[in-house]
């Protein structure tokens, strides 16, 4: 099995620390001769170790910009947390403006998806009462998160692909429709706020390929745009350009809460930020919590506006989008503005080719496939445990006591790399 | 493998972490997720029980390739009637332990539901013991 993943790490700037390794909520991570190693099947692109890391020796591998211009017709697809991330001077239709004027040739919004998304997600709740809570498959650390570390919850996630695989699906046919561009002539790129999304790019979950050619991170676009508007200095003179009409609920969907308050189930909960969302994922697979009909989990803290790609502080941007949603809104009240009647017209299109595949759990705990065998590595593992030291200070290179314990009985580590067991 | 956890009675903060425990377990062992699901919702309740109308006690889980056997055994007040407590809707919670959202009746009936083989032996003044077998593979 091949997962990709975008975080990468310069061994030459590790320096072997160990936060990252004691932070990952999967124990993903490792410390092999003062470096740090992912692992690749344990990963769920969260990124939380690229944000603590003091180094910098973790990134997050994007395509390069020029990549753009291998196509005759590049799409950008923005997410609203992009938006999010200028101040409010800088108006929209300047933002598209300037995305034209470095390279692309079209722009859309990533979220004007949400209508049909939500009215899929809905029926989709009205005909599969018998699986609940449903689980939205919109994060991808998320989906990643459940099928490596809660296997039994894999049924619940609701196989229905994320909007920005519904408005790239919509982009390429519209482009078909209108026959000037061939179909490999059509580059899409998506901006992403966050390493998981480059994963669900490139190694997609529940589907073969996705609609989207390429990524580029939002902190490195962030840049170039800024840096044409201070080229255009004081004398920009604001030239209107026809932008999507973004319903105030599409606005503010990649926000916590955002699904929830659209969802016609009744019993709830919106959690953000990863280890939150283990808490009660933990307590959901106990059945502890009763008769909860859909759950909208976020890996970061504010949903995507704490993307580990953004460049704002993340409460500054959820206020932005909030802004844009009220303006959006008051227009809406006064009939001034329709839906995103544009792609309403592929709705019927987009319902029926928006259902992911199966969705595999693949749990990271199981020690062995076969039961007896299993029973045996663990008996050995807890004799090891009862003998270490319980410090976990994670000088032998695993984030704990037990994930050693683990790492010696499955993957031949000696005892003797325990500082406290050496020559014991 | 033998696991043992002991229970404090009206401990309802912790309650679960028997529960929490075995599932780990269970997922190391790659029992399937269905599998482990009725395990652990079955132990859930058992551990309330014992949390809520009885005087604490503890749990032992015996594990083999082939089943999971699962005792909670607490330290009174004991049912007087068993066959009664075994039917939906019958509790002799308190008013106190109602109040808390706990003692609708359904514990027994539900661990039942969930598990291959149910015994429960109890004597009035004495205790309860819940023994629970799944098949795990």
């Amino acid at each position: 099995m091949f997962f990709y993943h975008a975080l990468q790490i310069n061994e030459a700037q590790c320096t072997g620390c160990s936060r990252c390794m004691k932070i990952c909520p999967t124990e993903a991570i490792r410390i092999h001769d003062n470096a740090a190693a992912i692992s690749e099947s344990r990963c769920i692109d969260c990124g939380k170790c690229f944000k603590i890391c003091p180094s910098k020796a973790i990134y997050i591998k994007q395509d390069d910009f020029e990549s753009i211009f291998n196509f005759p017709c590049r799409v950008a697809l923005i997410p609203s947390v992009f938006l999010g991330q200028f101040p409010n001077d800088i108006s929209v239709s300047r933002i598209y403006a300037i995305l034209q004027e470095i390279g692309f040739t079209h722009v859309f919004e990533t979220d004007s998806s949400t209508t049909v998304y939500t009215n899929a997600k809905n029926r989709y709740f009205v005909e599969h009462k018998d699986n609940l809570p449903h689980i939205s498959t919109f994060c991808p650390a998320i989906v990643r998160l459940i099928q490596v570390k809660f296997p039994g919850l894999v049924d619940n996630l609701i196989p229905i692909k994320a909007p920005i695989d519904i408005t790239a699906m919509y982009v390429r046919k519209k482009f078909k429709e209108e026959k000037i561009y061939k179909d490999d002539e059509v580059g899409i790129f998506y901006i992403t706020p966050c390493a998981a999304k480059i994963a669900a790019v490139k190694s997609p979950v529940g589907e073969d390929k996705s609609n989207v050619d390429g990524v580029i991170n939002m902190d490195a676009l962030y840049n170039r745009v800024w840096k044409r508007i201070k080229e255009q200095g004081s004398s920009y003179k604001e030239t209107k350009l026809p932008i999507a009409q973004l319903s105030s609920d599409s606005i503010l969907t990649s926000l916590t809460n955002g699904e929830r308050r659209m969802s016609i189930a009744r019993h709830s909960y919106a959690i953000d930020e990863i280890d939150n969302v283990i808490e009660f994922l933990e307590k959901i697979e106990n059945d502890e919590i009763e008769d909860v009909e859909f759950l909208e989990l976020r890996a970061c803290d504010q949903s995507c506006a704490g993307g580990n790609l953004t460049c704002n502080n993340r409460f500054l941007t959820c206020e932005k989008m909030f802004a844009r949603a009220r303006y959006v809104a008051d227009k809406e009240r006064n009939g001034e503005r329709t839906r995103e009647s544009e792609m309403e017209k592929e709705h019927e299109y987009l319902l029926h080719n928006m259902s992911l595949g199966e969705i595999e759990p693949r749990s990271m705990l199981s020690l062995d496939s076969d039961i007896s065998k299993a029973l045996e590595k663990m008996n050995k593992i807890n004799t090891l445990r009862d003998k270490l030291p319980q410090k976990d200070c994670g000088i032998c290179g695993a984030p704990t006591c037990d994930a050693f314990a683990e790492d010696i009985v499955c993957h031949n580590r000696d005892i003797e790399e325990c500082i406290f067991m050496k020559g014991c | 493998m033998h696991l043992e956890y002991t229970i404090i009675e009206g401990d309802f903060v912790n309650a679960g972490a028997a529960s929490s425990s075995i599932k780990k377990t269970l997922k190391q062992l790659n029992v399937n997720p269905s599998i482990i699901k009725r395990v652990v919702v079955a132990l859930y309740e058992a551990e309330v029980n014992a949390i809520a109308h009885a005087y604490g006690g503890i749990i032992t889980a015996d594990i083999d390739s082939n089943n999971i056997c699962i005792s909670v055994a607490d330290k009174g007040p004991g049912i007087p009637d068993i066959e009664w407590a075994m039917q939906e809707g019958n509790s002799t919670a308190s008013p106190e332990v109602r109040d808390m959202g706990f003692g609708a009746g359904m514990g027994l009936p539900n661990i039942k539901k969930n598990v291959d083989k149910l015994e429960v032996k109890s004597t009035v003044g004495v205790g309860t013991t819940v023994t629970m077998e799944v098949k795990i593979c």
